[in-house]
């Protein structure tokens, strides 16, 4: 069988003609199953939806409750029958909720990746490797200069400094959906116990994850009055707000930004951060290529970011590989944009 | 090595100067002997590696990678030590096992590696290090930290250690080679100060505080001995014989920064026999036909690692005596000023040679004497030299050389700045404390109906003017191209801004043909209409003016 007799490629995004639905369309669709919440990701105006309960929950609460037509959770690893087809929702390890979309039909098997990582996070289900005959992956960070190091470490690196400087405030750039809480939960882990302290644009998702039982300690939602006062501490925000007339107030404030750009001494300085923190919610390099293999995929289509060294590097070991072009998804620095907007 | 690449990554990141000062301090504290003296060596230019070069890396990388992927990553980083740092395909860090090599490990294997054996060596550290100790690695091996730390600023925080002044690590520098265990056990009060083994060491000089021209009331103009204040680059040449009685010459800038090898015409001169033991405190100006050229000119030999004879030729550098320190083994720095003066004319007469003069006294019985003189330089004995004149020195005659800025002693009275109302059109966000506010400032004049952009200034301005300046960049613009913001500016709208200037010259580089000296904001005229700003013919015409008499500048209070 084809991949593509299972999944082709149109304006609107991927799409199953078998079963009728769109994976992660970028325009409105009549039936859409949505990886994950980020906006570039899941938009509002679908006729159905579906996706893993926090997906949805997620959506709900950046664009209302009628953000679409019908919609249906999924737990993981529960089959759902589409045409023929059995669809299933599985851990991608990216942020709360995301989740990979296995298709199976008589032909074959097809896992579409969505976004997804293989390190540490302990405010996610870990990625689940799913063996399947057709892989399409991510590779937003598919070039062999971006190995993510430990994120504890780089959190490690970021309470140094707060004792190295602690009349300044540390302010932390970091998307409102996963990255800000992921790095909120590493810093509890790593023993900060005061108060962490946030931007309002991140307090709906923040108080979400604490719903679902993400036990991240006191967060403070900092008000505009009481910014003079923040030497010592940590506030994360959105990262468009770190360049804003937002940060003045903070007394001489540290600009940190959790992203894996900031692997790229270019990138960071070109930002004007101070403090680059490289911590990624996409898989590195390394990850990647080791999760290529582990699929045991034989065809491998690259959807969005350095397709063209992945593909290279899939053809350089006898395996099918398509680069797809697709446009629509963000690089994390589009979708960084979105998320001030949103709250 | 990683506790020095940790310091150099967070420099690298690091604007501000004094945060910059904290990271050192923290360093220089923490780090035990010997690493942290060849962290400083490191830091001020000390060591140098001759047989790692940028062709043995790439062959490294090239042995380890795929071509393709190098190519496709070294395109997107643009850097090479970077790109092979983060390519490298060493074991993940917290497999690792192996001790990474500390940078003492790595300085002494460098300077014992020869040609063959230095691959395997590199790479054995490449796979024992983290990405940022490689990164540090390969810049440290290539010569090109870039970390925004000036050999000044290391050893501004090694005296911060102790309760010393960075001047008195300057005057002993010289004599010092890494890992400097004897400079940090004198810092950190364990051992006596460290001998001055140099046999021509740097003296710090002695400079003056401005004028504040109210002063001048209180001051007896009996007391004081006034010379021109060129503006040229204020050096010290030093002779000296080493213990194995070789001739030991040297030029170094006021900061202490050796730069002989900049000027090989002054070097050659310092090795005129008379010249004896000295150490002559002057002025470095460049001298064709007699003639004393302006900075422009003489910027054109500056930062130049290596000279050329014919550049040497084109431009020949000439130096101007302004005090004598030190003559055949006697420190004269604690006599009076005038008897310093009395061994430096001897001395001056003595040598004879071309290169080398003495700097005029300019004689005056009232201020009104010396202020008349400053105005009108031409006139009052420096003919047509007075275009390099930045104004007059006042010196105490009784004044002993004293390291440093000294209150009371000498005095600057620079020349009142060149000044003109130009149109703000451009405007871009600064760094540090001002980033995220629009601080730097594209000026023009007007040519016609058009403006032409002649400048631009980053200050002069206070911190609650520069929070208006900003909210006015950012109420105005009409255009943005990336970080610029392009202002509405014609002739019923936009900001006047008064700018003073120290001096101009003819550019091919800007399009109004002129480039101002130290431009910076005097005044915001919010009340003045951007019609009424000045012509570009204005200042075509300062260039032209034969002294600065002719010109419209006005009297602003001192800056400096």
């Amino acid at each position: 069988m084809a991949l593509s007799d299972l999944l082709t490629l149109t304006p609107a995004g991927l799409y199953c003609p078998q079963a009728d639905v769109y994976i992660d369309p970028v325009r409105s669709v009549p039936r859409a199953l949505i990886t994950h919440g980020h906006s570039d990701h899941a938009r509002a105006g679908h006729g159905a939806v579906l996706a893993t309960p926090e997906t949805l929950a997620i959506m709900a609460l950046r664009y209302g409750e009628a953000f679409c037509d019908a919609r249906q959770p999924v737990a993981y690893g529960e089959v759902v029958g589409l045409s023929g087809l059995e669809v299933s929702f599985h851990p991608a390890g990216h942020v709360l909720g995301s989740a990979q979309i296995r298709l199976r039909g008589p032909y074959g098997c097809v896992v579409i990746s969505g976004d997804y990582k293989r390190a540490y996070d302990p405010t996610c289900a870990p990625f689940e490797v799913l063996r399947c005959d057709a892989f399409v992956t991510e590779a937003t960070f598919g070039l062999p200069v971006f190995r993510h190091p430990d994120a504890r470490g780089e959190v490690a690196r970021l309470i140094a400094s707060c004792r190295l400087f602690p009349e300044r405030a540390h302010l932390v750039g970091a998307y409102a959906l996963g990255k800000a809480q992921r790095v909120m939960k590493l810093l509890r882990e790593a023993g900060w116990d005061r108060p962490i302290w946030i931007h309002g644009a991140l307090e709906k998702i923040t108080h979400f994850y604490q719903q679902q039982g993400t036990d991240l300690g006191a967060i403070e939602k900092v008000t505009a009055a009481e910014r003079a006062e923040r030497a010592g501490d940590i506030i994360i925000c959105p990262p468009g707000q770190l360049n804003d007339l937002w940060s003045r107030k903070f007394p001489d404030p540290v600009t940190a930004f959790a992203s894996g750009w900031m692997r790229v001494r270019a990138r960071a300085r070109q930002r004007g951060v101070e403090l680059p923190l490289v911590i990624s919610d996409h898989v590195d390099w390394d990850d990647l290529c080791a999760t290529i293999v582990e699929t045991g995929a034989s065809e491998i289509w690259v959807t969005h970011g350095a397709e063209d060294a992945i593909v290279h590097w899939c053809r350089a070991r006898g395996l099918d590989a398509q680069p797809l072009h697709m446009i629509g998804y963000g690089d994390d620095e589009s979708e960084a944009a979105a998320e001030v907007t949103d709250a | 090595m990683n506790a020095f690449a940790q310091l150099l990554d967070a420099l690298a990141y690091e604007p501000s100067r004094n945060n910059k000062l904290r990271l050192l301090k923290d360093y220089f504290s923490r780090m035990p002997d010997p690493e942290r003296g060849y962290g400083l060596a490191a830091m001020t230019g000390a060591l140098s590696f001759t047989h790692a070069k940028p062709a043995v890396i790439r062959a490294l990388i090239a042995e380890r990678t795929d071509p393709v992927l190098f190519e496709m990553s070294y395109d997107y980083v643009g850097d090479l030590s970077e790109t092979v740092a983060l390519m490298w395909p060493a074991p993940r860090q917290e497999r690792r096992n192996v001790a990474a090599p500390t940078l003492s490990e790595v300085v002494h294997g460098l300077h014992e590696a020869d040609k063959h054996s230095l691959p395997a060596l590199l790479a054995s550290w490449l796979d024992d290090l983290d990405e940022t100790g490689r990164w540090a690695l390969l810049k440290l091996i290539t010569g090109g930290l870039r970390i925004g730390v000036s050999a000044r600023l290391a050893k501004t925080a090694v005296a911060g250690l102790g309760a010393l002044a960075p001047n008195e690590i300057e005057e002993v520098w010289h004599g010092l080679i890494p890992p400097y265990l004897d400079l940090f056990a004198w810092v950190e009060g364990r051992e006596a100060k460290p001998m001055a083994r140099h046999p021509a060491p740097f003296r710090t000089p002695m400079l003056a505080h401005a004028l504040v021209e109210t002063e001048c009331a209180r001051l007896d103009p009996a007391e004081f001995v006034a010379e021109w204040k060129w503006d040229g680059i204020r050096v010290q040449a030093v002779t000296g014989t080493s213990a194995e009685g070789a001739r030991v010459l040297r030029l170094y800038s006021r900061t202490g920064e050796d730069i002989s090898a900049s000027f090989p015409d002054l070097v050659a001169m310092l090795a005129d026999e008379h010249f004896g033991d000295v150490a002559v405190d002057g002025e470095l100006l460049i001298l064709r036909e007699g003639r004393v050229e302006p900075f422009s000119v003489l910027q054109q030999r500056l930062n130049r690692k290596t000279v050329s004879a014919k550049h040497v030729a084109q431009f020949p550098a000439h130096m101007r005596a302004y005090d004598l320190l030190s003559e055949n083994g006697e420190d004269l720095r604690a006599l009076p000023f005038v008897q310093r003066r009395e061994r430096l004319e001897a001395f001056v007469a003595r040598v004879a040679h071309p290169k080398l003069d003495l700097s005029q006294r300019v004689s005056f019985t009232t201020w009104e004497d010396l202020a008349a003189a400053r105005r009108d330089p031409a006139c009052a004995g420096a003919g047509v030299d007075a275009e390099a004149i930045e104004g007059v020195m006042m010196k105490r005659a009784d004044s002993i050389y004293v390291p440093g800025r000294p209150k009371g002693l000498w005095y600057k009275w620079k020349r009142d700045p060149f000044n003109i109302d130009a149109v703000l059109m451009y405007a871009q966000r600064g760094h540090g404390k001002r980033s995220s506010f629009y601080s730097d400032y594209t000026f023009g004049v007007w040519r016609g109906e058009e403006l032409v952009p002649v400048g631009k200034a980053y200050f002069g301005f206070t911190d609650e003017e520069l929070k208006k300046l900003d909210k006015y960049v950012r109420n105005h613009t009409r255009n943005r191209f990336g970080p610029v913001r392009e202002l509405d500016f014609s002739r019923e709208q936009g900001l006047v801004l008064e700018v003073a200037f120290e001096g101009l010259n003819r550019s091919t580089r800007h399009k109004s043909g002129v480039a101002m000296r130290f431009p910076r904001v005097a005044r915001i005229r919010w009340d003045k209409p951007a019609r009424d700003a000045d012509q570009l013919a204005t200042l075509e015409a300062l260039l032209d003016a034969p002294s600065r008499t002719a010109t419209k500048a006005q009297p602003l209070p001192e800056k400096m």
